[in-house]
């Protein structure tokens, strides 16, 4: 009698539950009737073809290898593969991603510093973050007028406020001793930033990297369908007028699988910069 | 002549809450000579700290100065290494770098092979060598802890150490050993060290002069006893030494008693409050030895 590991065990059990779960799918899709004697009419107005439903597992599996056997195809505006909608929904993320961060790590340092700084700067926080991101749109269209850069800019000030809010909070609360320990070494205020503050404050720093991303991932799918012509939230909307349910439910996929990658490269920094006191 | 670290009329207040002031101390007045080894003896809450932290140059008097060397103290300084009393090592770094990273600070001109050494040198005159060295704090003992921050201060040979109770934190055998090391490696260095403790015994053995607070609020430094044991000294052997018990006993009156006595009259202004020289010597020739009361002699100076 051999025994497995806790992980073993647990990949066991997630495997169960997947093909469980995809089957009871599977057999809850209840089959198309069998089409009978139609009349020419129905004929004409496509009696005949199967009726829009939500597909099996099956098929979107189909789909799945389909697709990604040719991800990168590109015929014309409304018809092209899934790596490129996806490339397209990354690299706006990316662009207001790492513009937040310009702008929320320093001023999230000089805020946790500066209790001046922060008491000024906090109502306007607290009023600017519960804002919906696609709030912004109508503006950010009229101003900015392109609509891909609206929706770099949507993807900005969401991700903004938690590295912003995380930044000060982890720079404020550096232990004491550490500071000291930097004063009593002579650190200029340059060194003590980034060899005492910096690396206190990472983890905090790093955790609120994480969350933005996880919201920036979460907006840009809001945001592609509202200023369509790429990228993966214009795709789900586009094959959702095209009642192509199948490519619907792919794309849910591939938008689950897409954020639960680019979580786990900063969970990964994330453990890089993590200390025990 | 002043001494090598002169503190002059010293004075710390703070606001009370109430909207009056609360006087800590009031115009300390003492000196530490180069080399020697000062440690100041006090109950909680008489302001030792506070010295500390204005002697380190982290925080300032409300009036008073600091001279160390012919210059006045004004903010923190590589001239003045600290050992606080919770290590302060950076969790982050690694033992060897929370080491090289002062004396980086130090000798800026040095390259990284020259600190990496000196760092290691001053790491294994703590008795930390090997595969330890690599370790982060998170993974050393409380003991091996403090080793670090000792050698940390140690290697950057700053003109005063200032130790904030250093061995509060640690149980008595790891005490036992570290002062041993400390004082093996004060030895080697000529360190001037000013310390703050609560333990008597250890304050007997490490200290050239004990410096007696009384309790605050309105504290002052009232003795500066002289410890007339030889050096080298030993746990040990200093218990057998016939000054040991008399220093000893003095210095437990004043905590228990005379703190309290002392303790909340306000000086006149402009008068500085100089400790009184005590030397406890039974083996001084010219003490009397019919004479049954405890041989004090105190010399105002």
């Amino acid at each position: 009698m051999f025994t497995l590991s806790l992980n073993q065990r647990a990949a066991l059990l997630s495997v169960v539950i997947l093909l469980v779960g995809l089957l009871v799918w599977e057999a809850a899709i209840p089959a198309q009737k069998a089409v009978g004697e139609l009349t020419e009419y129905e004929i004409l107005t496509g009696g005949g073809q199967p009726k829009a439903g939500v597909p099996a597992p099956s098929q979107v599996l189909v789909k799945a290898w389909e697709q990604l056997s040719d991800p990168f195809y590109d015929a014309g505006p409304n018809d092209k593969g899934i790596g490129i909608q996806i490339g397209y929904s990354i690299y706006r993320v990316l662009t207001g991603y790492f513009l937040a961060a310009l702008v929320a790590i320093p001023l999230g340092f000089l805020i946790g510093m500066s209790p001046v700084a922060y008491k000024a700067l906090n109502p306007f926080i607290q009023v600017l973050r519960p804002i919906s991101p696609l709030a912004w749109m109508p503006l950010a269209l009229f101003i900015i007028g392109d609509s891909e850069a609206s929706a770099i800019f949507v993807i900005f000030i969401c991700s903004i406020w938690p590295m912003l809010i995380n930044t000060a909070f982890g720079v404020a609360g550096v232990r004491e001793d550490w500071v000291n320990v930097a004063r009593t070494h002579e650190l200029g205020a340059f060194k003590t930033a980034f060899l005492v503050i910096l690396p206190a404050a990472a983890p905090t720093i790093v955790t609120g990297m994480r969350i933005s991303i996880g919201i920036a991932w979460l907006v840009i799918v809001a945001a592609e369908m509202l200023v369509g012509g790429t990228g993966i939230g214009y795709y789900v909307w586009n094959e959702w007028n095209n009642l192509d349910l199948t490519s619907v439910v792919f794309s849910i996929l591939m938008i689950g699988v897409v954020g639960m990658m680019l979580d786990s490269m900063f969970a990964y920094l994330q453990r890089r910069v993590t200390y025990v006191e | 002549m002043k001494p090598y670290l002169s503190i002059e009329n010293l004075t710390q207040k703070f606001p009370d809450g109430a909207g009056g002031e609360l006087t800590v101390f009031e115009n300390a007045t003492f000196g530490v000579e180069k080399g020697e080894f000062v440690v100041i003896l006090g109950h909680s809450g008489c302001g030792k700290s506070t010295i500390m932290n204005i002697l380190a140059g982290l925080a300032d008097p409300t009036s008073g100065v600091v001279v160390m060397d012919g210059q006045e103290v004004k903010g923190p300084s590589l001239d003045r290494g600290v050992v606080f009393q919770n290590y302060s090592l950076l969790p982050w770094l690694s033992t060897l770098k929370n080491v090289s990273f002062g004396v980086a600070a130090r000798h800026p001109e040095w390259t990284k092979a020259q600190v990496a050494e000196h760092s290691t040198k001053f790491l294994a005159m703590v008795g930390l060598e090997g595969d330890v060295i690599r370790r982060k704090p998170s993974q050393l003992s409380g003991g091996m802890r403090q080793r670090v921050s000792i050698a940390r201060a140690f290697a950057n040979h700053p003109k005063l150490l200032l130790l904030d109770e250093p061995f509060g934190a640690l149980d008595a055998l790891t005490r036992g050993t570290i002062q041993d090391e400390l004082l093996k490696i004060w030895g080697q260095m000529e360190q001037t060290v000013f310390m703050i403790t609560h333990d008597i015994d250890e304050a007997i053995l490490l200290a050239d002069r004990i410096l007696l607070m009384t309790n605050g609020p309105q504290a002052r430094v009232a003795e500066s006893v002289e410890i007339t044991i030889p050096r080298p000294r030993n746990r040990t052997e200093i218990v057998e030494h016939p000054n040991y018990y008399a220093i000893r006993n003095h210095l437990v009156q004043f905590l228990g008693k005379r703190s309290k006595e002392l303790s909340g009259q306000p000086t006149e202004p402009g008068q500085s409050n100089k400790p009184t020289t005590v030397r406890i010597d039974k083996t001084d020739p010219q003490d009397d030895p019919e004479d049954k009361r405890p041989a004090l002699r105190a010399v105002n100076s």
